[in-house]
């Protein structure tokens, strides 16, 4: 009973410290703006990029070579993005309002995405201006 | 038998927390947040300590039981230290640091204390060091724990903007929440497995990858709003 209990309050504890990092990760992304380019590539016309477009968003991100300093935030994020969608699939029908916070939480991840995007867009296009001015 | 997943794991036991501290002297807050970086290059040295005292004489031996049980008392207390400091960060403006090195002893004190009045009560008719200093160790993570859950209730009611420290608490919290689930579930269900062998060696890893993260990639001016990661506000707030 006692490990029980230990253990619903140590999930708790978990969940919301995990949520609070991994915002606190988002927060640093959400002041950025997107290139026209990156606009261009994802289709994005303003802030707003939703939350179905994450995993899209994600595999773009991929195809792009890795500057190398970004893979654990990513990593995170898509842990806290499967979070938010199976919270979000259980509280459809008992809860809306916290379903519609669910869903703005992984707008915000979706726009992480799109900017982890853009960074890996503007290495690559360092690469390659290093690469042309090599020859 | 050390097999190659145990190996890889224990090295990195080592690494891992090296690389915060070479992360926090690159990115200049070594002494900033210098309890954290003691526990970190503790955890390195007598994680590699352990390592020698394994090869040389065995899993089994006494000489790996002692130093196993006495290094992690050291870490546990490193860590209280480190939780310690964090306080101080988050209550730096209040002028109360001084109180807080008064508290954190007397705590630490009173702990010790109330772990030989357990022994000593307890229907054991001899109690030996090794068990008083694995006993410390447990009741010191417990309040460590708790510490950390009130820590981060005065980050959220003092509306402490530092993303270094933000990140440093949750990541901490993080830690110690999965440890205590991981324990819970072990006591729920007993017996050695793949599972329990792995899981803390794993678990053990993010305090390092996040502390590493945070003081490399997060500048030390880098501000947040409060309200904006609390896992209880919404994301509009």
């Amino acid at each position: 009973m006692i490990a029980a209990l230990i253990f619903v309050i140590a999930i708790a504890g978990f969940l919301q410290f995990f949520v609070s990092y991994c915002r606190s990760l988002i927060a640093a992304y959400e002041r950025v703006d997107l290139s026209d380019q990156a606009r261009e590539v994802t289709g994005i016309s303003n802030r707003h990029v939703a939350g179905q477009d994450f995993e899209r968003l994600l595999q773009l991100v991929r195809m792009c070579p890795e500057p190398g300093d970004d893979g654990r935030e990513i990593g995170a994020v898509r842990t806290y993005f499967g979070l938010l969608t199976i919270a979000r699939a259980a509280f459809r029908k008992i809860a809306p309002a916290l379903e519609r916070r669910m869903e703005r939480e992984r707008q915000s991840c979706a726009y992480f995405a799109a900017v982890a995007l853009d960074r890996r867009i503007a290495h690559s296009r360092g690469l390659m201006a290093s690469q042309l001015s090599e020859h | 038998m050390l097999g190659s997943v145990d190996f890889v794991l224990w090295m990195l036991g080592a690494f891992l927390p090296a690389g915060v501290v070479v992360c926090a002297c690159k990115g200049r807050v070594f002494f900033r947040y210098f309890p954290l970086n003691l526990y970190m290059l503790a955890a390195a040295l007598l994680t590699a300590g352990r390592f020698v005292i394994f090869w040389k004489y065995g899993f089994l031996s006494l000489e790996y039981r002692y130093f196993y049980f006495y290094s992690d008392a050291i870490l546990t207390i490193c860590l209280y230290f480190a939780l310690m400091g964090l306080y101080s960060h988050v209550f730096q403006e209040m002028g109360v640091n001084r109180y807080l090195r008064v508290g954190a002893m007397l705590l630490l004190a009173l702990t010790s204390w109330f772990t030989w009045q357990v022994l000593v009560n307890s229907s054991a008719s001899f109690i030996s060091k090794t068990r008083f200093v694995v006993e410390l160790s447990q009741n010191l993570y417990f309040v460590g724990l708790v510490l950390t859950y009130l820590l981060w209730g005065a980050v959220m009611k003092l509306r402490e903007t530092r993303t270094q420290v933000i990140q440093l608490v949750s990541a901490l919290g993080v830690y110690f929440s999965a440890f205590a689930a991981n324990y819970s579930l072990h006591l729920l269900s007993p017996g050695h497995s793949t599972v329990w062998t792995y899981l803390p060696q794993v678990l053990a890893m993010w305090l390092p990858l996040a502390w590493a993260y945070t003081f490399a990639k997060v500048p030390e001016e880098a501000r947040i709003a409060t309200a904006r990661v609390a896992a209880t506000q919404g994301h509009d707030q």
